[in-house]
């Protein structure tokens, strides 16, 4: 494997709460990611997955061991990182060119009409030229989704940090999202990191699928991913995607014996 | 629907007015009442004859002169105070104690004080109109600008914006249904204000107008005055949600969503 362009070593986060306790939200986390991998992240709530994305977004200081990328340690957030959260928090007074563009108004001040170009592009990539100039809450669920992934492409960052961004879709546009996920990595192949509950979901788009449990969050498995790209709905009828599927999710259900 | 009926229904609001009016005026005649005591409508609108019309816009513009200018600085004070609240937990641990303070002393007992302290003149009136309204402007405010959601902040700090295009671009334009709902409220307030502070001083101003009718007796001439107040309260509340609706429509929920 070539060398990783994001590095983990040792990486823990501890929160302070108000009164004075502290929470170990991850501990001894190690994890490398190579230039166009997509790794999901997968595990019980509160095993500090979010967090972890957070860490690596430079969102939030790790309190203990190293993240880096491109081999320079994270302390802030950087340039070559685009972040899709759980919900597509657009602006609701602003049009879905508008939203796209966005980023560039608030870095700027204003926005050029090379990146309006850009985001006009953008927005017709993710299949929704015809809405253009609609405000978000004229659009389904779906489709405010794919305004917050546009968004996060306009910099054209090579690194896709991705917090549940389907999560809050039915289960038909989930399906929908992903394969869409997956034609737009083919087109522009980037490293993505993305945070998931759906084992099915971190099977049909992941290279590799990092499982974590919780209390504090740890890394329990890495497992690799073995269908082949292009990958489709088909592949979810892979007569190893049942089998894999539920080795994933025993392990993500039953805790570790402690030594 | 008889025909009679639509009509009573499509009027309601008006007709329901106008049946209180018409039950008060009975009741003045059917008990007697001196209008030194209780007008009826019918005297409040021949006291209002006995002003010229100089003589009412005069009082009126006085009034309206403070509630504005109180306004006014209540917004200029409020804004800077709440962005420094909401970036700073520092001030806002400071400062949020001693604005609870200022708004805990009952504006009545420290109108006069701010009087004697400032003179008799226009200023002490639009301080007291001040004061009366911009502590629920900040609480608003601050409301407002602490309701962005978390994931859009974050998305700004992933770029690294600054505090200002932050403020600006984000964090206003989400408290803006806040800002608009205090307005709303201070403007209210602000008349308020503006005649408490005619009652401890002032030469002018329906505030004023009040105070010296009834301390003559001349009740309907004082009705006169409460009338064209409650008009001008009316007014400038629909002023504010007419600006709402011409410039921030994209704040308001939308009435048919897609």
């Amino acid at each position: 494997m070539e060398s990783p362009i994001i590095e983990l070593a040792g990486v823990g986060k501890t929160f302070v709460t108000s009164d004075r306790s502290s929470t170990e939200a991850l501990s001894g986390i190690d994890l490398g990611i190579a230039r166009h991998e997509f790794v999901a992240l997968i595990g019980p709530s509160g095993c500090g997955k979010s967090t972890l994305l957070r860490l690596m977004a430079g969102l939030l200081p790790a309190s203990a061991g190293s993240i880096r990328i491109y081999r320079q340690p994270v302390s802030e957030p950087r340039d070559e990182i685009g972040i899709v959260f759980q919900r597509p928090t657009l602006l609701p007074w602003m049009s879905v060119l508008d939203n796209v563009a966005f980023p560039v108004k608030l870095k700027m001040g204003r926005v050029d009409p090379a990146t309006l170009a850009r985001a006009r592009e953008l927005v017709g990539m993710v299949g929704l030229a015809d809405f253009i100039d609609k405000r978000p809450d004229e659009l389904s669920g779906g489709m405010q989704q794919r305004v917050g992934i546009a968004r996060s492409l306009l910099h054209d960052p090579d690194i896709l940090l991705m917090d549940e961004p389907f999560s809050a879709l039915d289960a038909l546009t989930r399906d929908e999202m992903s394969l869409e996920l997956l034609r737009i990595l083919r087109d522009t192949p980037k490293t993505v990191v993305f945070v998931t509950h759906s084992i099915p979901e971190a099977l049909l788009l992941s290279d590799r699928i990092v499982v974590m449990q919780a209390r504090p969050g740890r890394v329990r498995d890495v497992i690799d991913v073995p269908f082949a790209r292009p990958r489709s709905l088909d592949t979810l009828t892979d007569s190893r995607f049942n089998r894999m599927a539920n080795d994933i999710r025993e392990q993500v259900f039953t805790r570790r014996t402690e030594p | 629907m008889h025909p009679l009926l639509t009509y009573a229904h499509r009027h309601a609001p008006l007709l329901t007015a106008a049946g209180l009016l018409a039950a008060w005026e009975l009741a003045c005649r059917l008990f007697a009442i001196p209008a030194y005591v209780f007008p009826a409508p019918s005297e409040i609108v021949r006291a209002a004859g006995t002003f010229t019309a100089p003589q009412l816009f005069g009082h009126f513009r006085s009034t309206v002169e403070v509630v504005i200018a109180g306004f006014v600085a209540a917004i200029a004070v409020s804004f800077p105070v709440a962005v420094m609240i909401t970036h700073s937990p520092l001030l806002s641990r400071t400062l949020v104690p001693i604005l609870v303070v200022i708004h805990s002393t009952p504006i009545v007992a420290v109108a006069p004080i701010i009087v004697v302290a400032l003179g008799a003149g226009v200023l002490p009136r639009v301080v007291i109109t001040c004061l009366i309204t911009f502590f629920p402007l900040v609480i608003s405010l601050v409301t407002g600008l602490r309701a962005t959601p978390a994931e859009i902040l974050e998305l700004s700090r992933s770029l690294r914006a600054s505090r200002n295009r932050e403020l600006w671009f984000i964090r206003m334009p989400f408290a803006v249904p806040y800002i608009f709902s205090a307005l709303k409220v201070c403007i209210t307030l602000a008349v308020i204000g503006a005649v408490v502070g005619e009652f401890v001083t002032a030469e002018s101003g329906l505030g004023y107008l009040i105070l010296f009718s009834t301390s003559m007796m001349k009740m309907p001439q004082s009705f006169v005055a409460l009338a064209i107040l409650v008009v001008l309260s009316l007014l400038l509340y629909q002023a504010i949600e007419r600006i709402e609706r011409r410039w921030f429509a994209w704040s308001l929920p939308r009435r048919d969503p897609a």
